[in-house]
């Protein structure tokens, strides 16, 4: 394995068109100009936008796929194919996607293959911290991290490069500062790699135990030698500055360090799988004293601990949050952050948006005094107060499993009180093997899919059952109904969520019944289907304050009445629904 | 003469359009051969929550995101989301707010109450503020769409582009049948005289 070029960053050329991209477009660019052929992926918060700026792309054929382990199997056939593939989830993501690229270290790859996982430090939008460059030692597969948007297009074309030149995939980790900061990137053109010609070689592909041991081999052979050579790579740079203090950091916590320490000597690493050992101990003995600067987990600091070389980190910095120029000089100058502001103010939380056809569900909910196992998506909004109508949110689809587990603690009866609540793209993603599990194991659960025809939290992507593929074109759409019977389930039930008399109806005959029930509750998002409906208006309010408990944010209470913002109202009409004295009209529009 | 270096914090809620605004002041750094990080919020806290951006400009940017008493600028789409990001605002620094108010969900429901003058909250005092319903001359401009460029026009008086740089940038960052629209709006924040200094 004699590699000569492990491999220079381009230098920019004075004529390159510049552009100000996202981390996620510049990844998205530098896959394309790469030559990648096929990417799949299923979106999540942060990296959705790399996957939607490859499909304008025409070269490359791009999907959407039901779930991350569907879309990592789908690029690993393709590079196994002899392309170049790519495959893109937020961190959790990799948790499902796990099983394939596990394995896939193992058999390596024709065409390069990059799996690219964008980590939320703070989880702006997200239910855990987990780092995933503890996927990258765990699974052996090398792990580069990009501290810009340049250094996003860069890093994704060298991480196509290096995995044909070491025949392993390779991960391109970003986090949210990243993925969501635009900077300014040098434009180059699409090298057209085209497609390897197809190989069977059962051997490499084929993981039994006998093929397994001997690729296994392989693998630790490759790492070796990566390891090795990642202290002559150019992305892992030293800059002496003042020598008393040296820092070893790496993707956004260097950009911090530059700023809150811009004279000390640092060690930026562009590779944070595996470390470059040597490197880092020449670099220890130059300085006073050795510093890492990490967000999240300390695995390079412990790694370099390992080694034997005396550093400290996480002491200092924590393994909470997202880091930041005023943290770092907390860290290693002592200077205190300043305190954000002190002032008492109301909170402004996300809400369901004027006219979200989640609403009125979880409004019934509320008055059948219904526990509700909940999931993940724009719906998991109802668990905040004033609606307050959430129990349990762990993981995509979990809410079915969730429902069964606690049928099975708390007896048959439970679930005449309780429903799992979860979206189309979510049931398609991982909700459908637990209602299988549940029909199976004979249990008496009531599922409810909330069908808003779109995946809405990540900003609107198409999934399986909204008829359409990433391009806005037409496609097959999953029956979620004859999924449902297909399945086992007896008692299957379409609701239009706006009529709250029937989704109460529904929510009541399903509950009491005995045995798997499912109520689809259909009406498109709100955002994708304006109503032509002219805003509500309250005449003779009682002050009841019924319709407050719809926490639509159209709807405001004031000193001795409530009224209809007519700014926000969209004309969904649950309001007039559930106004016990009739004093919510139709308005008309203004002139 | 060194180039224009400035820190800018932009806030609002959920699906006011402070992404445009970001948008346009990226496009016209990199117009003046600038170096700039515009750091964006996607996912959960655009559905009507809080909203913050970062625009950090200057000859060598590092860090994304605006320290803590670190902007020179604080833009605010709304009142209580100016007194929300205060801390932002560097000691000199200015605030530019649009003075409409928007109701958080506490303060819909009755369980919080929305600050009777949020401009006027101890954190902010002794910053020169710059006020004015954005969102009625945005209508009067032709669209409530249009807040974004009320305020970027009330910023434009701060800072060093030119009048043709600002319009160029805002040609190739809205849509063609917006352009009139917004360059109306542009002008109307750039032109307006209700400020007032806390």
């Amino acid at each position: 394995m004699e590699k000569n070029h492990l491999i220079p960053v381009q230098a920019k050329t004075e004529q390159a068109e510049v552009r100000l991209l996202l981390g996620n477009e510049a990844v998205a660019r530098g896959a394309w100009e790469a030559g990648v052929k096929v990417v799949s992926s299923y979106p999540g918060t942060p990296s959705t936008e790399i996957t939607e700026a490859v499909a304008k792309y025409p070269e490359v054929n791009v999907q959407w796929a039901p779930n991350e382990k569907v879309a990592t199997e789908v690029a690993f056939g393709a590079a196994m194919a002899g392309a170049r593939a790519m495959t893109c989830m937020k961190h959790v993501g990799v948790n499902v996607a796990a099983d394939p690229i596990f394995t896939a270290a193992y058999t390596g790859i024709s065409g390069g293959l990059v799996i690219c996982c964008a980590d939320d430090p703070a989880m702006h939008s997200s239910q855990n911290e987990q780092d995933s460059r503890y996927y990258a030692r765990a699974a052996h597969i090398p792990m580069l991290e990009p501290s810009d948007s340049q250094e996003c297009k860069d890093f994704t074309k060298l991480a196509f490069q290096l995995s044909e030149e070491l025949d392993t995939p390779i991960f391109v980790r970003l986090t949210t500062r990243i993925s969501h900061a635009r900077s300014v990137v040098a434009l180059d053109e699409r090298d057209e790699v085209g497609v390897k010609p197809y190989q069977k070689d059962p051997m490499k592909y084929v993981m039994m135990p006998g093929m397994a041991r001997k690729r296994h081999l392989q693998v630790e052979k490759r790492e070796d030698f990566l390891a090795e050579a990642a202290n002559r790579m150019p992305i892992n740079v030293v800059t002496l500055r003042d020598t008393a203090v040296g820092i070893v950091t790496s993707g956004v916590s260097y950009q911090y360090v530059r700023d809150a320490l811009p004279d000390a000597s640092t060690l930026k690493l562009g590779m944070v799988y595996p470390l470059p050992m040597k490197l880092i101990e020449s670099f220890a003995a130059k300085v006073d004293k050795l510093i890492v600067i990490e967000e999240l987990e300390g695995l390079i600091e412990n790694d370099i601990k390992a080694a034997g070389i005396a550093c400290e980190g996480k002491k200092f910095t924590g393994i909470q949050g997202e880091l930041s120029v005023e943290r770092v000089k907390a860290a290693v100058l002592g200077i205190p952050a300043p305190a954000p502001t002190a002032d008492d103010l109301p909170a402004r939380p996300p809400v369901l948006c004027p006219g979200c056809p989640h609403r009125g569900v979880f409004y019934e909910i509320n008055r059948l005094g219904l526990r509700v196992m909940g999931d993940i998506g724009c719906y998991t909004l109802a668990a905040l107060p004033p609606l307050s109508a959430m129990d349990a949110c762990l993981c995509m689809g979990a809410s079915i499993g969730m429902a069964g587990g606690a049928e099975r603690a708390q007896g048959r009866e439970f679930s005449k009180n309780s429903v799992a609540v979860l979206g189309d793209s979510t049931f398609i993603h991982s909700g459908v093997t637990a209602l299988i599990d549940a029909v199976y194991n004979q249990e008496s659960i009531t599922v409810l899919i909330l069908d808003n025809r779109i995946t809405g939290m990540t900003g609107h992507q198409q999934n399986p059952a909204s008829g359409k593929d990433i391009h806005g074109n037409p496609a097959p759409a999953v029956n979620l109904e004859k999924l449902c019977e297909s399945c086992g389930v007896e008692n299957v039930r379409v609701v239009d969520p706006f009529d709250l008399k029937a989704t109460e109806k529904a929510l009541r005959e399903e509950t009491a019944r005995d045995g798997v029930s499912v109520i689809i509750a259909r009406r498109p998002c709100v955002l994708l289907e304006k109503t032509t409906v002219p805003p509500y208006v309250i005449d003779g309010c009682k002050n009841c304050g019924a319709c407050m408990k719809l926490s639509c944010p159209a709807i405001e209470r004031q000193e001795d009445r409530v009224v209809i913002n007519a700014s926000l109202c969209i004309g969904c009409g649950m309001c007039a629904q559930v106004c016990p004295f009739n004093a919510i009209q139709e308005g008309v529009w203004a002139q | 003469m060194s180039k224009p270096a400035f820190d800018l914090v932009i806030v609002g809620v959920g699906g006011q359009g402070t992404l445009l605004a970001s948008k346009i002041l990226g496009r016209l750094a990199l117009d003046a051969e600038l170096g700039v990080k515009v750091s964006e919020v996607h996912g959960m806290s655009q559905r009507g929550g809080s909203v913050i951006t970062h625009v950090r400009v200057g000859e060598s940017v590092h860090a994304p995101l605006v320290a803590l008493s670190g902007a020179d600028y604080l833009v605010s789409f709304e009142a209580l989301e100016a007194a929300r990001a205060a801390a932002y605002l560097k000691p000199q620094g200015v605030l530019i707010v649009n003075t409409q108010r928007i109701l958080p969900m506490p303060v819909i429901s009755g369980a919080a109450h929305y600050p009777d003058d949020p401009i006027s909250v101890p954190a902010l005092s002794g910053h020169t503020v710059e006020a004015a319903d954005a969102l009625a001359m945005a209508m009067e401009a032709g669209s409530q769409k249009a807040v974004n460029l009320v305020l970027l026009g009330m910023l434009s008086r701060h800072l060093p582009f030119s009048d043709e740089a600002w319009k160029h940038a805002i040609a190739v960052s809205v849509p063609r049948a917006t352009l009139a629209t917004n360059i109306r709006a542009f002008e109307a924040g750039r032109n307006v005289t209700t400020t007032r200094n806390a």
